[in-house]
């Protein structure tokens, strides 16, 4: 992987703030770099310029919260996905989008989508245990993947197009063969859950799932040593597997941010990866593959719920409860 | 009602106002000992005309916004929408879709401001009907109801608490009213602790040392009878009731398909029991459901939570109701409080006891009816505004007890519920 030449996180500083109504659950950065698109605690998917951060409300799409979006490969169109098990689908340019087609696609919540490599794909998973891989074109349902014995919490294609993964509350990531929709084996990232029996609850999950680009590194982030899921005490953590061989590689932690949760991570040009996490604060943090711990965190002004990656490589959106999209460059300040 | 003892204290007893309640004909036809309640014929007609208590106490506080008073599309309602119930113009939050087919042998009590977000002060207040005050001690509505309407040689423990996790044994939530009404706590749903014959005790050896004992506590109270003697002698009568009606208490014996209908989780477990004990004449039973106190992630834990809540409680409502046990049993779904209409920034919701809802059920309660309202998004109540006291009155009231009246303890007139509060009048049939 060849990394810009100003790339360096260490230097990462955040150089726009773009704020919606009501707090941010998702955010998505279009595949061409134009738009970033929120999701939030109404019925409202937000569109904002990545230029200059001018909004459009899209609306007309869901009933209640949205919590998820993907982007269809070539750009054309946005995905969004509600807490009332509806995706839809937006013109992703239009002056005003409307939508192009909804779905009533899980019982309960859509907690995350995804799109296939090669732009012909997206998945979905929700409250209903189940996985659903749809048509991008036209929102057929290609395969309806069961076997998860909890709310799916993490969807994500593998980069070299062959599987999908999806990660669940009770801690179970599942790969799946695209071509005929079989299960195809399990990680363990059981450190990821809890059961807490005085408060009667399972607690954590897979909330964060991603593949290297070279395919060879497996990511589940979420929480563990969870103590009083009530109160949100446990700490941020990253399980980083082989792919081939399934083994833990590394647990990666983040204690200094307290309470903290990992909801998204993204791979860097470099090898690193970053997860966008929630907890006493919001941060950005930077891991280094061999290293448990992070080499650099950039604390944001609230938490951070959900996070992407410009296709350049060097620019962050995360998401945030404050109703802001915040947008962190990974470079020195230009002076 | 009263008893003289030697020593002329009158203990326990309930004075006479009381009795000018509903419960009065039921009470009052209640003659002999212990084995008077095992008579089938007797045993039958009393279950008719008996009223019962059952409490679900939804424990760290319960969310009204995703249970009775739903706000989608609020800047307060949260990420559920509200669902239709079997009552029209009642709607209820889409994580109680069984239970909302059960609404018309509801009532919500929508407008409940106690005005204490604190736990252990909140918890008082609801479950005493009083603000706790330095000195004061006070019964919590399980054991002022046992008093009221347990019999008076009622075999078996009036006052039945099933709790979440183990334990057993009496707890300490009478007061004054004495140890006899105290919960008996099942510790997760199991039988009375120390209720199964010791192997090294033939039951001929046990009747033979029962009989001794009897026969020594008789020429004790023929020259001294006190009403702690008797309280004594009244607790192995109990004992062994409970020893030889064990069965009374396990929850197995059940049909397999009710099993399956409450769910095999802890509180189906607890609620199918508590169908139990009152089928076989428990005047009084708690059952918890634990725990709501959803600082953090409230909706994925209400989504757990209610799951389980919504399917046992659907069941047992619907099982009352068809087996015509509404008529006489009152069914209460209380918290300490409810939970904050502002998300916080962790997806939760704290503590909040300005605006949340309570919900009764059977004997003088009506049916498929929501009494009072808070706003558009639930931040206050706008109508119909009940705290706790007069929640503790409905309570009694809607069991056929006169909640004005008193008990004479220790020749002191205590009234069941503060004296300064009332019921809720426009809601009792």
């Amino acid at each position: 992987m060849n990394a810009p030449t100003e790339f360096d996180p260490t230097q990462a500083h955040v150089v726009s703030e773009w704020k919606h109504e009501r707090p941010l659950n998702a955010c998505r950065i279009d595949p061409l770099g134009r738009f970033v698109f929120g999701g939030s605690e109404d019925v409202v998917v937000s569109r904002f310029q990545f230029a200059d951060g001018a909004k459009t409300n899209l609306t007309g799409g869901h009933s209640t919260w949205v919590r998820s979006l993907a982007f269809t490969k070539d750009g054309t169109h946005a995905v969004s996905g509600a807490c009332d098990g509806k995706i839809t689908w937006w013109e992703t340019t239009a002056e005003s989008p409307t939508p192009v087609r909804s779905i009533d696609a899980h019982k309960g919540w859509v907690r995350s989508m995804d799109a296939s490599a090669d732009g012909t794909l997206i998945a979905s998973g929700g409250n209903d245990n189940i996985v659903r891989v749809w048509n991008a074109a036209d929102g057929s349902l290609v395969h309806e993947l069961t076997g998860h014995q909890g709310h799916i919490y993490s969807v994500a294609f593998h980069p070299l197009g062959e599987f999908l993964l999806t990660g669940d509350l009770m801690g179970v990531v599942k790969q799946w063969e695209l071509a005929t929709g079989k299960e195809v084996r399990t990680f363990d990232a059981g450190p990821l859950h809890s059961y807490n029996g005085g408060q009667g609850v399972d607690y954590g999950g897979v909330r964060a799932l991603s593949i290297s680009p070279d395919g060879k590194r497996l990511a589940a982030g979420g929480l563990h040593e969870a103590t009083n899921p009530f109160a949100g005490v446990n700490k941020a953590i990253v399980l980083v597997f082989d792919w081939e061989t399934q083994e833990v590689k590394q647990k990666h932690t983040a204690d200094s941010v307290e309470r903290g949760i990992v909801w998204r991570i993204r791979w860097l040009a470099d090898g690193s990866f970053v997860g966008a996490i929630s907890g006493t604060e919001g941060a950005l943090v930077f891991w280094k593959q061999e290293e448990a711990n992070f080499y650099h965190k950039l604390k944001l002004p609230s938490n951070a719920r959900d996070m992407d990656l410009h296709p350049d490589g060097l620019q962050v959106a995360t998401a945030h409860h404050d109703g802001h999209v915040r947008i962190t460059r990974l470079t020195a300040k230009s002076t | 009602m009263s008893i003289s003892y030697a020593c002329n204290t009158v203990e326990h007893g309930m004075a006479r106002r009381s009795f000018l309640g509903t419960m009065a004909a039921g009470v009052g036809s209640l003659t002999g000992g212990l084995g008077a309640f095992l008579q089938p014929a007797i045993g039958e007609e009393l279950m008719r005309e008996q009223k019962r208590v059952v409490i679900w106490d939804m424990h760290g506080g319960i969310s009204q916004l995703e249970t009775w008073d739903p706000k989608p599309g609020t800047d307060t309602g949260g990420p559920f929408l509200s669902i239709p119930t079997s009552v029209p113009g009642i709607h209820v939050c889409e994580l109680m879709p069984k239970t909302a087919q059960q609404m018309h042998h509801l009532c919500l009590i929508r407008g409940v401001d106690t005005n204490e977000d604190d736990h252990g002060l909140g918890r008082y207040k609801v479950t005493t009907g009083r603000k706790m005050t330095g000195a004061a001690n006070d019964p919590q509505i399980g054991a002022v109801a046992a008093k009221a309407l347990t019999p008076e040689n009622y075999a078996l423990p009036g006052h039945i608490m099933i709790t979440p996790g183990g334990g057993g044994g009496r707890s300490n939530d009478s007061a004054y009213l004495g140890p006899k009404y105290s919960s008996v706590q099942l510790g997760n749903g199991k039988p009375p602790q120390n209720s199964l014959l010791p192997d090294t005790i033939t039951v001929e050896h046990d009747a033979a040392r029962q009989e001794y004992r009897r026969r020594q506590n008789e020429r004790f109270l023929s020259r001294r009878r006190t009403a702690t003697s008797e309280a004594y002698g009244y607790s192995y009568e109990q004992a062994l009731q409970m020893m030889q009606q064990r069965d009374v208490f396990d929850v197995s014996k059940e049909p397999a398909k009710d099993q399956e209908r409450y769910g095999t989780h802890d509180l189906g477990r607890h609620a199918l029991l508590a169908r139990r004990l009152l089928e076989h004449g428990t005047p009084v039973v708690k059952l918890s459901h634990s725990n709501y106190d959803t600082h953090h992630e409230n909706f994925n834990f209400h989504i757990e939570q209610l799951g389980e809540l919504d399917r046992a409680f659907s069941c047992f409502v619907e099982d009352l109701a068809d087996r015509g046990m509404l008529e006489t049993t009152l069914i209460i779904v209380l918290s300490e409080f409810g939970r904050t209409p502002k998300v916080n920034s962790r997806y939760g919701r704290d503590h909040w006891s300005h605006a949340w809802s309570v919900v009764m059920a059977g004997c003088r309660m009506p049916r498929g009816f929501a009494y009072g309202a808070t706003n558009d998004n639930g931040t206050d109540v706008v109508d119909g505004r009940v705290d706790h006291a007069n929640l503790f009155h409905t309570y009694l009231q809607g069991a056929g007890v006169d909640s004005t009246a008193t008990f004479n303890i220790e020749g002191r007139e205590v009234p069941l519920a503060d004296p300064s509060s009332h019921p809720i009048e426009a809601i009792l049939t």
